[in-house]
């Protein structure tokens, strides 16, 4: 059961295994287990961002392929929602509605993207998928009668996910059953099925042929495997993906605006989870987001007690200042693609038999 | 040199030349003269016409080190922002505390503060991009996918230092004070500024044009770039002449950092990653690791992008993806190949 679950692709490292069973339950019990609105906003955020990182892992780790357009697409999935939401009113169908012109638009947008330029190298698809991705996030911010602009568009959920609501009178560990907690377990249990999903797509033939790519391009070819076609469906996935965790993102901050998910500093957060979690093995990403969002979320008070610490110091003061927690971050990203390129899951993870 | 040429009698006559290639170079006029119907407006179109060569100058100075660094050593540094911002940062050190020597209404007083904090952004940026080199990018020759994110996470590391430098602030950085304004051209008005962003740009194309066409090191650095093993056959050390090519080239970015930080006339730490897209717009379209083409580019993107924010504001920077397609699709590895790639 757990063996197909899992794809048969198992932590094989007790601590990894740990660690992922600690997330893995920190996520379930959350909203029972903590109380205040931040902690469970955290943990939603963890749940999205699971879903983002792996499927950029499926490109960066699997295939050996730089995007810089993955926001692009979780901000195609996030604004598909979200307009449609707002525009049709909220309801159930809305949501169906928004993700699958979502998805059209992302596979559409993938597809030609990588016909155009995954036949060269990899240098030339960051660059242009790096163009591409700003001038649409530009496009999004000026296209305001439909967007929103800057300011995004806020829109309600369907009643059943709205705080408002609850299932049933009473409460179950002292939390009561309400449309928050609901929203939650969607956005948890869907992130769930992704991320499963996505195991299943690395660890089979096809995920396979993506490592001989990454490896050896010129060699798959000559094996017989297209690789054009190889690296473009596994664009494609990614994209997917990627769009589908802008959804999830969407429906859980009830708002959708290009900073929340089109900017650059996101892709560049996905980078460094992708990076220091450990490239080229899924678990990598859960471990990854889930300590970058921590840090994210917490690092800033410890940092700021160094901070206060310091305040005679001049530039040391600065140096540990809350607002510089992305210096310790960028320092480890780069010490980490040297000495440990696959990462704090490679290092835990005893090598493939 | 010229006398053992000459006691060889079959190379008296000259080398056969390869026909010149004026293609692209037809490229920016046209664009200009076909925007002209479509503006309608003859004032207006001098005007966007002189702000898209001042961008576009400014495009290049951050461009041509960048095009050169991948053309020598195969290495594509996307951290090149860094240095942009980097040196409007350092010229800041100069230009904030000789205030009164650029509030001045003396063409003489505004160059030397302005010349000096150049001067400084430049040695600046030059110094960091030897570090740089040596830290960040030795380590990984040869690995296109560790240099990516190697340069990108020095990106992020620079951005935050500078935070850490000069605050959290935006800086506001005015014009000296001759150079503010505008000329009247007939019907048409010109900001001095960009005359003298065109200006700069130029005398950097002629110079380097010089260097990489008359001199010995610009030999070598050509015949690096069209095939580097040949030259280190022949004693020479490629490495060295990388580490200078790489060094002017954050120089370079440096200066054009100050020219953009003045023209924008505020400063963020993000500038440097912002400027970033129009720049690698740009040394696709030129071909990488073409001097020429990247100047050729750069007009082309700024024009183009001046032309459609005056037309149909909406799609500027998508306006720029079209222009990459289209160019593409004519000469899919850019408009002056380098031959090896």
């Amino acid at each position: 059961m757990l063996t197909r679950l899992l794809s048969g692709d198992f932590p094989r490292s007790r601590f990894l295994a740990l660690a992922l069973l600690i997330v893995f339950l920190g996520l379930a019990v959350a909203p029972f287990a903590l109380s205040g609105a931040r902690p469970l906003n955290v943990a939603a955020t963890i749940c999205v961002f699971i879903v983002l990182v792996a499927s950029y892992d499926l490109l960066l780790g699997y295939t050996g392929i730089v995007s810089f357009a993955h926001t692009m697409f979780y901000g195609i999935g996030a604004y598909g929602v979200g307009l449609s939401l707002y525009s049709l009113g909220p309801s159930w169908g809305a949501i169906l509605l928004g993700l699958t012109i979502a998805l059209v638009v992302s596979l559409a947008l993938a597809l030609v993207i990588g016909l155009f330029s995954l036949r060269v190298r990899a240098i030339f698809y960051a660059m242009i998928t790096l163009a591409v991705a700003s001038a649409f996030a530009i496009l999004a911010s000026q296209l305001s009668d439909f967007t929103g602009g800057e300011d995004g568009r806020t829109f309600r959920l369907p009643e059943m996910l709205t705080p408002g609501y609850t299932l049933f009178e009473g409460e179950i560990f002292g939390t009561s059953i309400n449309g928050r907690l609901l929203t939650y377990y969607l956005v948890f249990v869907s992130a769930v099925a992704l991320f499963l999903f996505l195991l299943r797509v690395v660890n089979s033939p096809f995920g396979r042929v993506l490592q001989a790519i990454r490896e050896n391009d010129f060699r798959a070819e000559a094996l017989g495997y297209r690789t054009v076609v190889y690296r473009t469906i596994a664009n494609c996935l990614a994209a997917l993906l990627a769009t589908c965790a802008g959804a999830l993102m969407a429906l859980w901050l009830r708002y959708t605006g290009p900073q929340t998910t089109l900017s650059f500093t996101i892709m560049m957060d996905i980078l460094l989870m992708v990076v220091i979690g450990g490239m080229g093995t899924l678990y990598g990403a859960v471990v990854g987001a889930a300590l970058f969002i921590l840090a994210q979320n917490y690092l800033q008070e410890l940092t700021g007690q160094a901070s206060h610490a310091l305040a005679g110091v001049p530039l040391l003061a600065n140096l540990f200042h809350p607002d510089r927690w992305l210096l310790w971050l960028g320092v480890l990203f780069v010490l980490s693609v040297y000495f440990f390129p696959t990462g704090i899951v490679g290092k835990l993870r005893k090598p493939n038999p | 040199m010229s006398t053992t040429v000459q006691t060889i009698p079959a190379a008296e006559a000259p080398l056969p030349k390869l026909p010149a290639d004026y293609k692209p170079l037809l490229l920016v006029p046209a664009l200009a003269l076909l925007a002209l119907p479509l503006i309608g407006d003859f004032p207006a179109w001098v005007t966007l016409t002189v702000a898209g060569l001042a961008m576009g100058m400014m495009i290049f100075l951050m461009a041509s080190g960048l095009t050169l660094v991948f053309g020598l050593m195969d290495v594509l540094n996307f951290g090149h922002g860094a240095f942009v911002a980097v040196g409007a940062f350092t010229a800041t050190f100069v230009l904030l505390p000789m205030q009164n020597w650029l509030q001045v209404d003396s063409v003489v007083m505004n160059l030397a503060a302005l010349g000096l904090a150049i001067l400084l952004a430049m040695v600046v940026t030059g110094c960091l991009g030897w570090i740089f080199e040596r830290v960040i990018i030795m380590p990984v020759y040869g690995q296109h996918l560790k240099q990516i994110l190697i340069t990108m996470g020095g990106l992020i590391v620079a951005e935050q230092l500078i935070h850490v430098v000069w605050g959290p602030d935006q800086i506001p950085l005015p014009l000296p004070a001759s150079f503010r304004g505008a000329i009247i051209l007939g019907e048409a008005a010109v900001e001095k500024y960009r005359l003298i962003a065109v200006a700069v740009g130029l005398a950097v194309f002629i110079a380097m044009s010089l260097v990489l066409n008359r001199t010995k090191i610009g030999l070598l650095i050509r015949a690096g770039v069209e095939n580097g093993e040949m030259v280190e056959a022949l004693g020479y050390r490629i490495r060295r002449l990388f580490v200078g090519v790489f060094v002017a080239g954050s120089a370079l970015a440096g200066l054009g950092g100050v020219m953009w930080g003045l023209y924008k006339e505020v400063l963020t730490a993000a500038m440097g990653s912002e400027i970033m897209v129009p720049v690698f717009i740009v040394i696709i379209i030129g071909g990488l690791g073409s001097v020429g083409g990247c100047f050729i580019g750069a007009l082309l993107v700024a024009l183009m992008a001046n032309y459609t924010g005056f037309l149909v504001p909406k799609v500027a920077l998508a306006s720029n993806i079209l222009l990459m397609v289209a160019i593409l699709l004519w000469r899919p590895q850019g408009l002056y190949p380098v031959a090896k790639r």
